[in-house]
């Protein structure tokens, strides 16, 4: 067993001639390491390099590692790093119910045990009896919490946060946002977060780079 | 990973290979080379022959001037309705008319109008007798006149509604909006205005699907028979006369012709680049000017007549097939049958049924076959990265670039010559040269469109490639290819040459069918059978979008407008 935590090793991005970001560095269980800089400066490539979805047009070098698993050359369906987007990206022709059952590890078996999961799941963020709902009905917040406990259920073993908080209202980001750095806190995932809010990187508490 | 590597290929194959393999089928006859009819030496007599038959000329100019004038009408009339009425009531209720239109095969269409303009037809039965004195139809020939304007308003009708859709596609693309309001701010009226900012850069867009218009123009079969001259016909309806003659020598002749028919076409299409040269050189000078442009009011009120005769024809066409469908004793000049009655149904029904069932099978297969591999490719191009160029767009456009009567007539020769049998399988697979293109740029731009963020989170949950596009990407993208189907079987339904000379007149189609009794004149068979073939290329597209709402009735978040 290596290193516990996210570390990325002599990470360089480059587009053809022209060098993106180099980073080196290493983010430990339950920490939250902010991402800054200004768009088109390479956040969400970073995180696409992290997940496994890099474009072809970009080149990197350097290697990935998870808990001391080298994740660099893995498939994204097999590097366990959960990913949340500005937008909660629920699928829309499923219900609530069963877009938390395709977060849920297959390992889970048993119609009833897995159903009985997703209550739970559902109780822990206050949405209990919301299993058969249509997505569409939630309102914004309700939405984050779905998409977060469905990331959460397929129990990953780092976090990507992409803008994660940018589209909801003040009120409901602080809420959110609270939330999501409990559950990564109390699960000890590595966590990187990218954002352009300022009030995102206090609420992390951690450390902030710039790129 | 790269099990579906290879489906862009086959694809390829699939859309190609036909199209080759018929175009060498008909160079070989056309230079005297055709064993099974006991020719084995080249020689230029087939195309001497060509040469020497009277009609050659008048077929020629007609398969040109028939050709270039639908293209340029269809084209104007586009333009006219876009420019004068797009974001209006009036171009939405046009739009919505937009699917029904294009799915009405060309056959019904051209049959509808032929009941209506025929001297015995709604049109002259609505004026006569109390306007125009005719007690008895008229003695003159509307349908089928020698100058083939009869075809090029069954042409009109229905390639309207495909330049429009193709227009509207482009329109999304380009920000004609404000370009719009930009010319109106300084002063150009409306139609000026688009057609001197937003056309040029639509035009681009839809030059493809033109040279498409203009090609299949000047070589359709199914519309030239039922619409279009007769001595001489239009030299696609000649070649496949021959192709069709007991006389296996023929064949030679309708190669060369089929040859001279792609040279023809190419020659054509090539002046119509030059025109469009000519035509952008003219707008420039004519920019230059400054002139604001008039009678714009006066060109929106044709545009819209336009489009609305358009509509009109193909509904008021279909309705007739109806009318004639169930008539009894219908005397001249009354507008209505004198009775009503279902004889016609009774003793076509049982034949009707297994032509419906034949059509049926090969549309659902072609269809089945061309969304499995369209689906391929674009699965293929998503996963690995790929990006389609401008010169694989050409090459989806490519079959329906090469006149269909240049190598269909090779493909039944060559099939004929290596022994193989004609039938369903082959006819099948000429469809499925038609169908996939349709299939293929219908589904493309939805599937591409897709939010890939969806396929990021359902991975990072650990779903494999497949999950991803068999749970999550092909649900959501359910109404896309719903749509991409109905296309599908729509072309397929709607094929005419390729299932008549592909299989060998043993595979009957409601489109063969219909198209045969074009020569007989029963009014009462034709309006049944013309309204069975539009049913069936109309119902999948009803299907496809009602499947999708009942389906996804509780899922708000897939119901769009």
């Amino acid at each position: 067993m290596g290193e516990r935590g996210l570390r990325l090793s002599q990470i360089c991005i480059a587009r053809g001639e022209a060098i993106l970001l180099e980073l080196d560095l290493h983010i430990a269980p339950g920490e939250v390491l902010t991402v800054m800089g200004p768009s088109g400066a390479g956040k969400s490539t970073l995180l696409s390099l992290i997940i496994g979805t890099l474009r072809r047009d970009f080149n990197a070098a350097g290697r990935v590692l998870l808990d001391g698993r080298d994740i660099t050359d893995l498939p994204t369906a097999k590097r366990r790093v959960g990913i949340l987007f500005q937008d909660d990206l629920l699928f829309p022709h499923l219900s609530v119910g069963e877009n938390l059952a395709f977060g849920l590890s297959a390992d889970v078996k048993g119609r009833a045990i897995r159903r009985a999961r997703v209550e739970t799941a559902l109780d822990e963020i206050g949405l209990t009896g919301f299993a058969d709902r249509d997505p569409a009905t939630l309102s914004g917040g309700q939405k984050a919490r779905v998409a977060l406990m469905r990331m959460l259920l397929s129990e990953p073993c780092a976090l990507l946060l992409d803008e994660a908080f940018s589209r909801l209202d003040t009120a409901r980001r602080d809420q959110i946002r609270a939330l999501v750095f409990d559950y990564a806190s109390r699960r000890g995932l590595p966590t990187l977060m990218v954002t352009h809010d300022m009030a995102d990187a206090r609420a992390a508490g951690g450390k902030v780079i710039q790129i | 990973m790269q099990r579906i590597a290879w489906l862009p290929a086959l694809t390829l194959a699939a859309m190609l290979g036909p199209v080759l393999a018929g175009l060498v089928g008909t160079i070989l006859p056309a230079l005297g080379y055709f064993p099974a009819a006991g020719a084995d030496r080249l020689t230029l007599e087939p195309l001497q022959d060509l040469l020497a038959w009277p009609g050659l000329p008048r077929a020629t100019w007609l398969s040109v001037s028939t050709g270039l004038l639908a293209t340029g009408l269809s084209l104007a009339i586009v333009a006219l309705i876009t420019a004068g009425w797009i974001g209006t009531r009036a171009f939405r209720a046009l739009e919505r008319l937009l699917s029904p239109l294009l799915s009405v095969p060309h056959a019904a269409a051209a049959f509808g109008i032929a009941f209506l303009i025929a001297p015995s037809g709604w049109v002259v039965r609505l004026i006569s007798p109390w306007a125009t004195g005719w007690a008895q139809p008229p003695d003159v020939l509307i349908v089928q006149d020698p100058w083939g304007l009869a075809m090029v308003a069954g042409l009109v009708v229905k390639e309207v509604p495909f330049l429009m859709l193709m227009t509207l596609a482009a329109l999304g693309q380009t920000d004609a909006n404000r370009a719009l309001t930009v010319a109106q701010s300084l002063g150009y009226g409306r139609i000026t205005g688009w057609m001197r900012t937003v056309f040029p850069r639509i035009y681009a867009q839809i030059r493809l699907p033109v040279y498409v218009v203009l090609v299949y123009s000047m070589s359709v079969v199914d519309v030239a028979v039922i619409l279009g001259p007769n001595t001489p016909p239009t030299l696609s309806v000649q070649i496949v006369r021959w192709m069709n003659d007991p006389d296996l020598a023929l064949r030679l002749q309708a190669a060369a012709a089929a040859l001279l028919q792609l040279a023809l076409v190419l020659a054509t299409v090539t002046l119509w680049w030059l025109a469009e040269r000519a035509v952008a050189w003219l707008g420039h000078r004519l920019i230059a000017t400054g002139a604001r442009g008039r009678a714009d009011r006066m060109q929106r009120q044709l545009g819209l007549c336009a489009g609305a005769a358009v509509a009109a024809a193909v509904l008021l066409g279909l309705l007739s097939l109806a009318v004639w469908s169930v008539a009894g004793f219908w005397s001249y000049p009354d507008l209505l049958p004198n009775s009503l009655t279902l004889r016609t149904w009774m003793r076509h029904g049982p034949d009707l049924w297994t032509t419906a069932l034949e059509t049926a099978v090969i549309a659902v297969t072609a269809t089945g076959l061309a969304l499995l591999l369209a689906l391929g490719c674009l699965e293929a191009e998503y996963r690995y990265g790929l990006r389609m160029r401008t010169g694989g767009l050409f090459i989806l456009y490519l079959p329906l670039l090469v006149p269909q009567t240049a190598f269909l007539p090779g493909l039944q020769t060559l099939l004929l010559s290596i022994g193989a049998d004609a039938g369903r399988g082959p006819v099948i697979a000429t469809h499925l040269v038609f169908v996939l293109p349709y299939v293929f740029l219908s589904l493309g731009d939805p599937f591409r469109a897709w939010d890939p963020r969806y396929g990021t989170i359902a991975s990072a949950l650990s779903a494999s490639p497949d999950q991803v596009l068999w749970r999550v990407r092909l649900p959501m993208l359910l109404a896309p290819v719903l749509t991409a189907c109905a296309v599908g079987i729509a072309v397929s339904v709607g094929q005419y040459l390729p299932t008549l000379l592909v299989g060998g007149g043993r595979v009957q189609t409601l489109t063969t069918e219909a198209v045969a009794l074009a020569a007989g004149g029963d009014r009462r068979a034709i309006g049944v059978h013309g309204l069975v073939q539009t049913l069936a290329a109309l119902l999948p597209f009803a299907a496809a979008v009602l499947l999708p709402t009942l389906i996804w009735r509780n899922r708000r978040g897939l119901r769009h407008g």
